[in-house]
């Protein structure tokens, strides 16, 4: 749990996909509202393609979640990876399940833990 | 899978976590009660905590601090509100200098501890309220690389930086 939330491939996909100007650009929009992938791509002197790309780098690193409706694929900011408070709660989530396993550990212990 | 339930609510900065423990509440007490068993299980590996001030009574106090592999050490306390043996543990929480002063600078949070009795078991739920972001990311200082804990603050940074 600690290695897959503060592990340093976790961090490493994070800011490799906030590493590009276009990638934050469509995370600040779709934190704003929902935005399908060729209304993302009419902002970008790009191709449809070239954005669908960016977008799944995005959906790796867990900044973005995308749905599908129609024909139509539609993108949104995961607002739980972007918000701070969420992640240091996860991160603290992940220390106490570790302290509840080392508590599990004494008390199963041959005198129980007990000195 | 000894963790049961985890409840965590972003906008109070509060989580509960529920977990069953293979032994009598009496002695799951102990964890909490003892500082040398304390001091088995609150650090994380690399990181011992070593308990210097434990009494257990209302309105009395605990200070420990956790070593970091580099030998640093974080100072921390603890103030009884409530001691129940063996239902109820109810502390505020801080941070602390290295001689133990308390510092209030990022906050005081809360833990309120409960041990119940299930069919020889025992159900333990502990509630944390967290005063700040900042005081959440010290907590996590003091038990891994502060490298990590500035990762995880830094997305709304970057990101703010380029919403412009």
């Amino acid at each position: 749990m600690v290695v897959d939330l503060l592990g340093a491939e976790w961090a490493d996909r994070v800011f490799h996909a906030l590493a590009d100007p276009t990638r934050r650009d469509i995370v600040v929009r779709t934190l704003e509202s929902e935005h399908s992938v060729s209304a993302l791509a009419r902002h970008y002197p790009m191709s449809f393609a070239a954005v669908q790309k960016h977008v799944a780098v995005l959906e790796a690193a867990g900044l973005v979640t995308k749905r599908r409706k129609g024909r139509e694929q539609l993108v949104r900011g995961d607002v739980g990876t972007v918000r701070r408070a969420s992640r240091l709660l996860d991160a603290l989530e992940a220390v106490w399940r570790d302290r509840v396993d080392r508590m599990s550990e004494i008390l199963a212990e041959p005198d129980g833990g007990t000195p | 899978m000894t963790v049961t339930h985890v409840h965590k609510d972003p906008d109070a900065l509060t989580m509960v976590i529920t977990a069953e423990l293979e032994a009598p509440v009496e002695r799951a007490w102990q964890l909490w009660a003892d500082p040398r068993q304390l001091e088995r299980w609150w650090g994380p590996p690399g990181y011992p905590a070593t308990f210097v001030e434990h009494d257990l009574r209302v309105g009395g106090r605990a200070v420990y601090y956790m070593t970091s592999p580099e030998g640093e050490r974080h100072y921390g306390w603890w103030e009884f509100l409530a001691v129940d043996p063996p239902r109820r543990l109810e502390v505020h929480d801080g941070f602390a200098d290295d001689a133990g002063r308390p510092n209030y600078d990022l906050g005081v949070g809360r833990m309120v501890i409960t041990l119940a009795e299930r069919a020889g078991r025992t159900e333990m739920v502990i509630t944390s309220h967290f005063p700040t972001p900042e005081a959440m990311e010290e907590m996590l200082a003091m038990g891994q690389e502060e490298g990590m804990v500035q990762a995880i603050g830094q997305i709304e940074g970057i990101l703010a930086g380029s919403a412009s």
